[in-house]
């Protein structure tokens, strides 16, 4: 195996409110090796977004504050990286888009001009005719029709997907060799969604950039993702390669994922949800954060929080004591898979 | 594209729909179709939506166009526009338009009536009194002007920094406006006034820029305060940019209206306050003429009422005709606003 293009170890997150310490990310750590995809899964406040925000210190603080952890990216940390190198970083080798493509752009600047701000901010010396070939090309790549044309135009005169494509191209404008895109596809419609999905893959297939793509759409892991991350309340509780979780996951929280979507191809009369409510992160429950909502759970999973450890698998991990009793155990999308 | 570029209740887009789609349809649902089609086909990269919107020749218009065609159709404004045109011309071309010079005294002329020779009459030393308030003007809008604008620029940059950074630079900055608001204006220009006697007219502007600026101030911070939540700023700033880049390049363009509208209101309000103080003699020193002092000096002579009417309609046209324009450029800039006046 290469060496990862970026190693995050233990990083915990907390926001200071009034009600208590948020432990929005508690002990995270994973790989990402050059050029793979690799998709974040959880419900909404599970702290995906936040763990990859820490990484380009886009985190508020205070209130946020990075409590530990270390994100090796390319020999560097990028926690402990000062404000100016940071920022060279950003949007450079590190690239983020976004969920809202509606709001994401700035209102009163051209999305040609906007676009090639991201290219001057790191490169303040290059030509005028050069950055505006250059956003024109990206935004050829993306599927933006009449470049020319768009170039000079405002937001407001984009569609939905179109700014989408726009803010793509936006993230790639320097060839970053880590793109980082939270939700990007929530916003849209479905049939734009699978546009918008299309010119991903086209512009991973183009830049090489290792992806992490921040969803909880587990059609969309299936599609674009090499890797998945089940998380839960702060913590990982599964990881693995795609194939390998959606034929046979261990962990139950992943199970009630997959049993909470419908099924086209059967006759459902109920979606089966994951009973209960997300814990709150002020206060977790004792032991297994996910125990109050599982089927399997006993005495012990109210005592001690499993530790990620391998399964069966190449690479597979799960934080479940009992991950072995779902062996055998089918979940809805083990055919769909194979 | 969808948006902006297709209109279906345009009657001239439609021969280029029907083209594109083959076949004459009704236009409702000709639209969305031919649109949907060229989307997915764009990412094949085929060629069948650049023919469409070549066809359809937009015209695209940015949101100041839209701004100016909305400030364009505002009755109110278009009058106070060029009200103050006339009004601020005669001003900047006093050496032209004053048929007199302004302080040219003619004892044989005193206090007389409006006439064809004196069209608003003389003063007590007989002084024309029209080149006295055309003179006025400029004096005036001078103030106006150099007020507005420099307060406009410290009143902003103290408050993009206080709103971008908040915390504790905010509070102290805050802090400060707020003293110099609780500070009584005609209190610290009289006792500026009785400390350094009467003075010159950039004397007086630059004390009034020190309490002008803290309104400027408390709404651009509002402005940035919110701004800087925008999504818009967090994508900017995770592509890379800095604070000055993010305060001044992509908040600020977004702050330019109520900006603008401030600032012009500053204007009159500037040219009031000007007014008033020279009206108590705390202002500028004469034989400078200010519309504030010429109404001042009529007190003398209460039975002429040309000295008080003609610089004190002058102050009011002055400032009815600015705030006709900031309202005009109020409703203008709203970026929310799309409907456009008849």
């Amino acid at each position: 195996m290469p060496d990862p293009l970026l190693s995050i170890n233990d990083l915990v997150v907390e926001f200071r409110t009034e009600d208590g310490i948020v432990h929005a990310v508690d002990g995270v750590s994973y790989e990402l090796f050059p050029g793979e995809t690799l998709g974040i899964v959880g419900e909404s406040g599970s702290g995906k977004s936040v763990s990859t925000l820490a990484l380009l210190g886009l985190i508020p603080q205070p209130p946020g504050r990075i409590a530990s952890g270390t994100a090796m990216f390319k020999g560097r940390d990028l926690l402990k990286l000062r404000k100016k190198e940071l920022r060279s970083v950003r949007g450079n080798e590190v690239a983020m888009v976004f969920q809202d493509p509606m709001t994401s752009l700035n209102p009163v600047l051209t999305v040609g001009s906007q676009l090639g701000e991201a290219i001057q901010t790191h490169f303040p010396k290059e030509k005028k005719e050069a950055v505006k070939k250059r956003v024109i090309d990206l935004l050829n790549l993306v599927g933006v029709p009449n470049a020319e044309t768009r170039y000079t135009q405002y937001p407001h005169e984009f569609s939905g997907g179109m700014r989408q494509r726009a803010m793509i191209a936006m993230s790639i404008t320097n060839s970053p060799s880590l793109l980082i895109a939270d939700e990007p596809t929530t916003a849209l419609d479905v049939t734009i969604q699978a546009q918008v999905l299309e010119v991903m893959k086209r512009v991973q297939q183009e830049t090489q950039a290792a992806t992490i793509l921040i969803t909880h759409d587990l059609g969309i892991v299936a599609e674009m993702c090499d890797r998945v991350l089940v998380m839960y309340a702060g913590h990982i509780v599964e990881s693995g390669d795609v194939a390998t979780i959606f034929r046979s996951p261990r962990h139950p929280y992943t199970i009630g994922l997959m049993n909470s979507l419908p099924k086209l191809t059967e006759d459902e009369e109920w979606l089966e949800p994951i009973t209960g409510a997300p814990p709150s992160l002020i206060d977790l429950p004792p032991g297994c954060p996910f125990h109050p909502r599982c089927f399997l759970a006993r005495e012990r999973c109210r005592e001690a929080n499993p530790p990620l450890v391998p399964v069966e698998g190449s690479g597979h991990k799960s934080a479940c004591f009992f991950s072995d009793e779902l062996i055998g155990r089918k979940s809805k999308f083990s055919e769909a898979i194979a | 594209m969808t948006e902006s570029g297709i209109n279906p209740d345009s009657g001239e887009l439609f021969p280029t729909t029907q083209s594109v789609a083959g076949q004459p349809i009704a236009p409702d649902r000709a639209v969305p179709g031919a649109v949907e089609g060229t989307m997915i086909d764009a990412i094949g990269g085929s060629g069948v939506e650049g023919d469409l919107a070549a066809g359809l020749t937009l015209k695209v218009r940015s949101q100041w166009s839209y701004a100016r065609m909305r400030f364009f159709r505002h009755r109110l404004a278009i009058i106070g526009l060029v009200g103050l045109v006339i009004i601020f011309g005669a001003g900047i071309f006093a050496n032209f338009v004053a048929p007199y010079p302004y302080a040219e005294i003619d004892l044989t002329h005193i206090l007389q009536a409006p006439s064809s020779a004196h069209y608003f009459g003389t003063d007590a030393i007989g002084r024309d009194e029209f080149t006295r308030v055309i003179w006025g003007i400029r004096t005036s809008m001078e103030v106006g002007v150099f007020v507005a604008v420099v307060s406009t620029i410290v009143g902003l940059v103290i408050g993009a920094v206080a709103g971008y950074y908040g915390g504790w630079l905010d509070n102290l900055l805050m802090r400060a406006t707020d003293l110099v608001l609780t500070l009584p204006l005609l209190a610290v220009l009289l006792t500026a006034t009785a400390l350094l006697g009467q003075g010159s007219q950039w004397r007086v502007s630059l004390i009034l820029v020190f309490f002008f600026w803290t309104g400027i101030a408390r709404v651009v911070r509002g402005v940035y305060l919110s701004l800087r939540e925008k999504e818009y700023v967090e994508a900017a700033k995770a592509s890379g940019a800095g604070d000055s880049r993010l305060m001044f390049r992509h908040i600020l363009p977004n702050t330019l209206g109520p900006i603008v509208v401030n600032a012009t209101l500053a204007v009159g309000t500037a040219i009031l306050v000007e007014a008033a103080l020279s009206f108590l003699n705390f202002g500028i020193k004469p034989p400078t003429p200010s519309l504030g002092v010429l109404v001042s000096d009529a007190q003398s002579n209460p039975q002429q009422w040309w000295l008080t009417v003609f610089p004190g309609l002058t102050i009011v046209l002055i400032v009815l005709c600015v705030n006709f324009v900031g309202d005009g450029l109020r409703d203008a800039l709203d970026p929310t606003q799309r409907r456009m006046r008849a």
